[in-house]
């Protein structure tokens, strides 16, 4: 049929505005009259803000108002009304709300000015004093202040312990102890947060935002500046990568409402590059690991235990220590979450949100008890292979890791491995292999989606879900085509728009799961309706026939055992005089079934470096990484979001920190040259394959959503690929040279 | 001080009446109402904003605009033929999918066209180190590198 979309290569339906610039993102909109607002950022990390002077500012021509906690209105007082889709429990911070200081890089004035140029030269006059308290940044001098990591959040599972760890791990024959670090990592999405607020003739608000989420920028200006969610319109039609930045609203979108309400008078706040180092990190942990096995390789007692840090205002909490159960066959796992109070923002959620950092730390672990038990570490994996969710005592919803782990191995020639360090040296040149397991949740959330199909034969999908360049757009688009039958040029799929019906934000991988299925149930409406009208033409073959019986395809109806009788959509239409059709459709998980099953995406991957033993360089030049994500929907943008998954395990193990320098409780990488991220010299052969299995389970469609394991386990299949180089066992991230360097002792 | 200045950019004379130390990036886009050059650092880190001066490729976000007086620029609109047909390198950027948020790739397509102003059929290490500018979050860089090497063969 030439209507069949799901699961084809097709090519992204806005890629050719992406590739002219016809594509516009949040901070290119404009209106004649347009203030600019720039932030000031505090210089200390905790204290008070003794007096703060404005007078120079707003003495220039064209400088319209400074905003600091002494002159914003009294908004909002309840706590809850700054709460988010994404908050964690606690109190949300406040900008301008107090002269209190609560992290450094903290937004203490908003200048606005006619231009841009002003508002950047005015806020350098303004000057802060403050009263500095001591503050504390550092989680490794504060592990014995921590609090347990309780409570509820959106995706956040509670960690379980099963069996019994200590007696298990007392009577192991072998045993292992290790602690691993991680440093702190920003988003950087290349377009930088920005909202403008434009403040329309009756006082209504169309605000562009960038966030993942319109109606959560709706929910959040409505509730904190009490303005009814009628008079707010969010818009969101390009995001210029998020990756978790936009997940909660951040500062800016408060700042232009703020200003625009107050000014009433349109205001753009777009942050700077080293500001956007100000909210929200993927939090530092510290995880310590034991486990206790058989000599022969059973696995018999797991502990995984991490401290994390949080701000001192909310607790943030993501799964960190939520995956040994989920991948090994093991009766007895202790898994201990904490949490350390700092003088810093809140961390937020960072593509695969505590999955990524467990998961390096487990199954760099997992390396180690291998070689301690002197089996390879596949092997040891297949071994301890388990068919169920230990943690959940739950059956699988679908799984196909044992298959990623043989085709995966076959493609890297896992079998050629010399178990031996620093067996594969060609001169200076290291060679190692090292390989990892992959886990992350697949989840569904509610969704509405809508439909109009029109007499001249297009039809329009929408839902006020969000594209941050995953490709939603064009899944959208897919989905309804084949659903109903038409060429892809006749669908045009609408989102990034609060007016569209209810989506959640767009996280956790549960997008093309979610609106997706939404989108798909829609369409069937529309389908319905037009079968019921074609059984009411004139002689019509299709009186009483339900959806079972006929085929949509080629925008015709056709009877499912004889295609030659068929009806075209236009005919319908034409004769029974319809102008357009349009239907809703709202999308509730099934908990019921759901709940019953541990619903997973999983990866196995391998990755080949490369170290120079005397520079300490380290390179990737091969990574095969194979993705059990369900059915796919289309292998180009499915493939691409692994592909950015793998890049960011590369960058992850090799690359980004963020470096806190904590005389002054401050992040000092401050930009794009100190912040290091793997770039195209740093690209090796990556070799991405899915092993599907349709999983009906966590969707109709059989999806179960790509956009964050392909990030899973790479880190640490490049952690254990250097140690089986160079013989060293690196237990931090990013992965220095010096770490990989040969040990010498320096003669005079 | 604001100066009369006179630019070329895809093909047309352009006066602006501007401070002649203007980032060219700001004049283009908000003087000259083009869209294609991006701001993502403001510090030429990070390549969004490249735009081809001459037919080579440079961030233009630093560049003061006087200093592009005497050259013909080139932005991503500019590559668009009068019938709204692509560039090559634009074309073979959608069918290898070398496009995720999109925000980076106004650098990468000017980048990789500049390259191949240069290099006609480079290799792939070339075109790694052609776009040594050009940082990607998404994380496209493998596709991007099918993308110049289809566009190479065209």
């Amino acid at each position: 049929m030439a209507t069949n979309f799901i699961g084809t290569p097709e090519n992204r339906v806005d890629g050719r505005d992406k590739v002219t610039g016809n594509a516009k993102y949040t901070a290119e909109f404009h209106k004649e009259g347009l203030l600019h607002g720039v932030v000031v950022s505090s210089a200390i990390a905790k204290g008070r803000i003794k007096n703060i002077d404005t007078a120079a500012a707003l003495q220039l021509n064209g400088v319209v108002e400074v905003f600091t906690h002494e002159n914003t209105p009294s908004l909002a007082w309840l706590d809850l009304s700054y709460k988010d889709m994404d908050s964690p429990p606690g109190d949300p911070f406040r900008p301008l709300h107090s002269d209190k200081i609560q992290f450094n890089m903290q937004p203490v004035a908003l200048v606005v000015a006619e231009t841009l140029e002003l508002a950047k030269y005015a806020s350098t006059l303004i000057e802060v004093e403050y009263e500095v308290e001591k503050h504390r940044t550092s989680l490794a001098d504060n592990l014995d202040d921590s609090i347990k990591g309780k409570g509820i959040r959106a995706g956040f599972t509670p960690p379980k312990s099963i069996g019994n760890f200590k007696e298990a791990y007392e009577s192991a024959g072998v045993k292992l102890e290790v602690e691993y670090f991680h440093g702190a990592e920003h988003h950087n999405p290349m377009e930088m947060h920005a909202s403008i607020v434009f403040y329309e003739e009756d006082g209504n608000l169309t605000i562009y935002d960038k966030t993942q989420g319109v109606l959560n920028s709706r929910h959040y200006v409505s509730m904190v500046f009490g303005v009814s969610k009628k008079k707010i319109r969010v818009l969101s039609p390009f995001v210029g990568g998020a990756f978790g930045s936009a997940l909660r609203p951040q500062y800016q979108l408060f700042m232009a409402t703020l200003a625009a309400l107050q000014l009433k008078r349109s205001v753009k706040v777009e942050l700077t590059r080293p500001q956007m180092f100000s909210f929200g990190h993927r939090p530092i942990t510290i995880q310590k690991l034991k486990f206790g096995a058989s000599p022969e390789g059973k696995i018999e007692a797991i502990s995984h235990q991490a401290y994390s840090e949080t701000s001192t205002f909310e607790k943030y909490l993501e799964n960190i220590v939520n995956w040994a159960g989920k991948l090994y066959d093991c009766e007895n796992v202790e898994q201990i979450y904490e949490l350390v109070r700092l003088d810093v923002y809140t961390p937020l959620d960072m593509r695969a949100p505590g999955g990524a950092t467990g998961i390096y730390a487990l199954e760099s672990a997992i390396d180690e008890l291998s070689y301690k038990l002197n089996i390879d570490p596949l092997e040891l994996r297949l071994k301890n292979y388990t068919e169920e969710d230990k943690g959940e005592s739950k059956p699988f919803s679908s799984r196909t890791l044992r298959e990623c782990f043989k085709q995966g191995a076959e493609r890297f020639g896992w079998k050629n491995r010399n178990p031996e360090p620093r067996s594969m040296q060609e001169g200076h040149q290291l060679t190692g292999w090292g390989m990892s397991a992959g886990v992350w949740d697949a989840m569904q959330m509610p969704a509405r989606a809508k439909a109009e199909f029109k007499a001249d034969g297009t039809l329009t999908v929408g839902s006020a879900t969000a594209d941050i360049g995953t490709g939603t757009y064009t899944i959208m688009t897919q989905i309804a085509a084949e659903t109903l039958g038409l060429p892809l040029e006749k669908v045009s799929a609408k989102l990034g728009d609060s007016k569209l019906p209810f989506a959640f934000i767009e996280g956790g991988s549960s997008t093309a799961a979610s609106v997706g299925s939404a989108v798909e149930k829609v369409c069937k409406k529309i389908a319905k309706k037009l079968l019921k009208e074609a059984g009411k033409m004139e002689d019509s073959p299709f009186k009483g026939a339900g959806l079972e019986d006929v085929i949509f395809a080629d925008e015709k109806i056709s009877d499912k055992n004889d295609p030659s009788v068929n009806v075209h959509f236009s005919e319908i239409m034409r004769a029974r005089d319809l102008q357009e059709i349009k239907k809703k459709y709202f999308l509730l998980p099934n908990m019921l079934k759901q709940n019953k099953y541990s619903r997973a995406t999983h990866s196995a991957v391998f990755a080949e470096v490369k170290v120079d033993e005397d520079l300490g360089t380290i390179k990737v030049t091969r990574i095969v990484s194979a993705i059990d994500g369900g059915r796919i929907l289309n292998p180009k943008t499915a493939h691409s979001q692994i592909l950015g998954g793998v890049v960011w395990g590369i960058s992850m193990a090799l690359h980004e920190d963020t470096f806190m320098d904590h005389n002054f409780g401050r992040f000092i990488t401050h930009d794009l040259a100190s912040y290091h991220v793997s770039v195209n010299a740093d690209m090796p052969d990556i070799d991405i394959l899915f092993v599907e299995e349709p999983d009906t389970v966590v969707s109709s469609l059989g999806a179960k959503g790509v956009g964050e394991i392909g990030l899973l386990g790479v880190a640490a299949a490049i952690n254990n690929a250097v140690y089986h180089a160079t013989g060293k066992r690196i237990r931090s991230l990013p992965i220095r040279l010096d770490n990989a360097m040969k040990e010498r002792t320096i003669k005079n | 001080m604001k100066t009369l200045i006179t630019l070329r950019v895809n093909g047309k004379e352009h006066e602006v009446n501007v401070d002649p130390q203007t980032p060219l990036l700001y004049v283009l886009r908000n003087n000259l109402g083009l869209n294609g050059p991006k701001f993502g650092c403001g510090l030429s880190q990070c390549g969004a904003c490249m735009v081809l001066f001459d037919g080579k490729a440079n961030p233009s976000c630093l560049m003061a605009v006087e200093r592009a007086a005497e050259m013909e620029i080139t932005t991503l609109e500019g590559l668009v033929d009068e019938n709204g047909n692509l560039h090559k390198v634009q074309q073979a950027f959608i069918d290898e999918q070398a496009a995720q948020c999109g925000y980076c790739l106004n650098g990468l397509v000017i980048a990789s066209v500049g390259l191949l102003n240069e290099n006609p059929n480079p290799s792939n290490e070339d075109i790694q180190a052609g776009l040594y500018r050009n940082i990607c979050r998404c994380g496209v860089h493998a596709r991007v590198i099918r993308a110049v090497k289809k566009a190479s063969s065209v």
